[in-house]
């Protein structure tokens, strides 16, 4: 019958499977140190020192360990800060002196010969308004010649409020703060009737929104367009709200009105801007024609795609706005 | 015009807009309209690479009314039919087998948005896919990063929230350097098509005019895209991220994030820059030392993980390692290795994932080594995946893993003597490394241990992992047709 080695655990076999089990294996075992056991140790230092300077030595040893210990979280951390600091700041100015270099090379703006004046420019501004219907060739660009550009856009704002719904929407059953808990601590934030701000803001609130729906509508025919309008009339909603409090937006403007309209503008946007898409691609005959240029009612698509964006950015920011405050509408 | 030439615009429009109803239709209905919904693009994108094979033509396909420099334009050839057909099984099989797993990690009330979130991500990878626009590239680059994001952040507690919150700085980082990058080569080339920057672009290089804004162009875009994909020193968000976010979102991110846009920046290399000038401007040898040094310190990585899960994410940077390395070499039977090892990686590291997942879920919930011991006798159908997994990524032969070491292998000896030794070398250790974290966790599963019968076992997951084995065998046996479609892909593309 066979022995068991007296060293068996250390064989390189069983240190395999202890490995593989994901057994701890001691420092000392594994750099191959024989370990003491703490009897010997004391006896082997008593043979050779005085207990006296065996005290000292020890209490030596002991200070150097515990600043080993310490040195990362005191001195460490700090010079790693620095380190850390400095190096950032050196990546920074290499990169922007690096790219002010590269600016410099490129070709001069405004030069007739810069490489952007060519045929793809040169079309949307001869027959920009001719095609698309729209005197603002900006919204005839976005809207009409390159549609699927802005069709993605406008879902990266849809996206992003679903993301700031998932991460600060509080539903009733949740595990932390509750829906009620959420509801009275924005009490706080509540407008204790402020006269000033209430009396301003029965006079500003129509004008700023009536101003967006101006943007919004007169898209294809001067400056602005739906991201622009949508961004002021989220504004007026969100004064409206700062000066008389939810009670008084929940009247017109819930969770459910936020999704519904969301919902509506960009299917809307989507199943049209398709059908757009189909009929070209396929060189079929569309039912959407430009229009006169400079009417109300016309650029094909733009108006109504404007109208849809706009709703879609004033919904967006208010909800930001209600979401952050309280973690609902 | 065939009907079919349609198809991609459907299947991008048909996934936004899906993406939006699901938003505000109760939980069920979602779910069954994102899985449907996933299945008819599918079977779109079949339809895709059927047509673009059987006639052996690409087709650019015109979006809207306006010719192409003036309006946008989408292009398929077999390559992008093959990522589209292949992102969108990976990404339905993902949903199906992590569904059981939404209900735990995900509030009732919001696991409608996680569907939504998963079908605006597919639109986005599609349109990375197909489209032949720079610009739109981007704008689809920002929905993928959103929705990967809230991808990671649905599952709501500290860690995974903090996860997302790397995911996002460093995505959004690399993001801006993409856009420095096009808005750059627009000012030079005037142009956002492909197509005619690559006219313009093979114009300023042979009038040898802009030689330093194209060398800072190519590195941005480079960088820019190797951050999003977690190239190795832009590797610190991705354990986190694939290690505390819900299996069905580790397997989305790991399988088709992260390869959508090595797919972009393929595209860039080829159709945007051209090969040629890339190839002068020595960008390949930095991809090249990068790749090896990612292969390398991804796997020391997870040899010392204790978690799992973590391991095989940071195996992800390994894999992420080779692909740029095969990028690196610098001759297209390198990106035919880099672009069969995107599809056997993915296929591979999706199912390693939910069958982690599977495993944990019967050794109460951990994912530690420790805890795993037995696991593959609870669970024996995710058992078996996870190993059909690990021999892939290892590299056994009848596995994906072997094919596309070899391909890296023989794409290597025909270079010069440096970079073929250190490719052979890297190839050797890191397989090895590779084989140690791998076997010791199948091993691990694999040894006796106290026997419990799986008790949360859901049909829809384990035919999901069915479908993942076959999805893996499939390239490890058919590699030939795979490898075939790729080159004739690849030749439609320059």
């Amino acid at each position: 019958m066979s022995r068991i080695r007296e060293d068996y655990e250390r064989t390189p076999w069983r240190r395999l499977v202890h490995f593989i089990n994901g057994d701890e294996e001691s420092v000392a075992e594994r750099a191959g140190y024989e370990v003491e056991t703490e009897e010997e140790s004391v006896r082997i230092h008593d043979d050779f020192f005085h207990e006296v300077e065996w005290n000292k030595r020890k209490e030596e040893a002991d200070t150097l360990i515990s600043q080993y210990e310490e040195w990362p979280e005191t001195k460490g951390l700090k010079y790693f800060q620095k380190i850390y600091r400095l190096m950032s700041a050196l990546i920074c100015v290499t990169i922007i002196v690096l790219l002010l270099m590269t600016v410099a090379e490129l070709p001069t703006l405004g030069e007739a010969a810069h490489p952007i004046n060519n045929e793809v420019s040169g079309r949307y501004i001869e027959k920009g308004m001719e095609e698309t219907g729209a005197v603002n060739i900006v919204a005839g660009m976005i809207l009409d010649y390159r549609a699927f550009d802005t069709l993605g856009e406008s879902h990266v704002l849809f996206i992003a409020s679903c993301c700031v719904l998932i991460l600060l929407r509080i539903d009733s059953k949740g595990k932390g703060s509750t829906k009620e808990e959420a509801e009275e601590n924005d009490r706080i934030y509540e407008p204790k009737n402020d006269a000033i701000l209430q009396y301003v803001a029965r006079y500003l609130v129509p004008i700023i929104i009536l101003f967006g729906i101006y943007v919004v509508f007169n898209g294809h025919i001067s400056p602005g367009g739906g991201f622009s309008g949508g961004a002021i009339i989220g504004a007026g909603l969100i004064l409206y709200l700062n000066a008389y409090g939810f009670k008084k937006t929940e009247r017109f403007f819930t969770a459910k009105t936020f999704s519904t309209i969301s919902v509506i503008a960009l299917g809307f946007y989507a199943l049209s801007k398709t059908y757009s898409f189909f009929t070209g691609a396929n060189h079929l005959h569309s039912i959407i024609s430009p229009g006169t240029p400079g009417n109300l009612l016309s650029a094909g698509l733009i108006l109504p795609l404007n109208i849809c964006v706009g709703m879609v950015v004033a919904c967006t920011m208010y909800s930001f706005y209600a979401l952050f405050r309280k973690g609902g509408m | 015009m065939n009907f079919i030439w349609n198809f991609p615009l459907f299947s991008v429009v048909s996934c936004l807009f899906c993406g939006v109803i699901c938003s505000v239709l109760p939980r069920r209905a979602a779910k069954t309209l994102c899985w449907s919904l996933v299945s008819i693009v599918t079977l779109m994108s079949a339809g895709v690479l059927y047509f673009t094979a059987s006639t052996g033509e690409s087709f650019t396909y015109m979006m809207g009314h306006y010719p192409a420099p003036w309006g946008n334009e989408v292009r398929a050839g077999i390559l992008e039919g093959a990522m589209a057909l292949f992102f969108c099984v990976v990404m339905l099989l993902s949903l199906v087998a992590g569904a059981k797993y939404l209900d735990k990690d995900v509030e009732e009330s919001k696991q409608n948005l996680y569907y939504s979130l998963s079908n605006l991500m597919l639109s986005s990878l599609l349109a990375l896919v197909y489209t032949n626009d720079i610009f739109t590239a981007y704008v689809f680059v920002e929905i993928n990063t959103i929705a990967a994001c809230g991808l990671i952040m649905i599952k709501g507690n500290g860690r995974s929230l903090l996860a997302s919150a790397k995911y996002m700085i460093m995505s959004l980082l690399g993001s801006g350097m993409l856009l420095l990058g096009i808005t750059m080569l627009y000012d030079v080339t005037g142009h956002l098509l492909m197509t005619s920057i690559h006219e313009e672009v093979q114009n300023i290089v042979s009038s040898g005019s802009y030689s330093e804004p194209m060398t800072v162009i190519i590195a941005l875009m480079c960088v820019g895209l190797a951050i999003k994909s977690a190239l190795y020193p832009f590797h610190s968000w991705l354990p986190d991220a694939y290690g505390y976010s819900t299996p069905s979102s580790s397997a989305i991110l790991s399988s088709l994030v992260s390869k959508a846009y090595i797919f972009l920046l393929l595209k860039i290399f080829f159709r945007v820059i051209g090969w040629e000038v890339i190839l002068d401007n020595k960008i390949t040898d930095i991809l090249f030392v990068f790749g090896i040094i990612g292969m390398m310190m991804g796997s020391i990585s997870a040899i010392m993980q204790k978690d799992i899960k973590k391991m095989v994410a940071y195996s992800s940077v390994a894999q992420i390692g080779y692909i740029y390395m095969g990028f690196g070499l610098g001759t297209l039977e390198g990106v035919i290795a880099s672009i069969f090892h995107i599809f056997m990686h993915a296929s591979a590291k999706s199912m390693l994932f939910i069958s982690l997942a599977e495993l944990g879920e019967v050794s109460r919930g951990k994912t530690l080594l420790t805890k795993l011991k037995g696991a593959g006798y609870r669970n024996k159908l995710a058992g078996v995946a996870f190993t059909t997994g690990a021999f892939s990524m290892i590299g056994i032969p009848l596995f994906g893993g072997f094919i596309s070491k070899i391909l890296f292998a023989s794409a290597a000896v025909d270079m010069n003597s440096t970079k073929m030794v250190v490719t052979l070398v890297a190839l050797a250790v890191s397989t090895l490394l590779n084989a140690w974290y791998f076997f010791r966790a199948v091993i691990r599963i694999y040894t006796p241990h106290r026997k419990e019968k799986d008790k949360y076992f859901s049909i829809s997951t384990a035919a999901a992992m069915v479908a993942f084995i076959a999805l893996n065998v499939f390239f490890g046996i058919f590699s030939d047709i795979v490898i075939e479609g790729i080159q004739t892909g690849l030749a439609m593309f320059l």
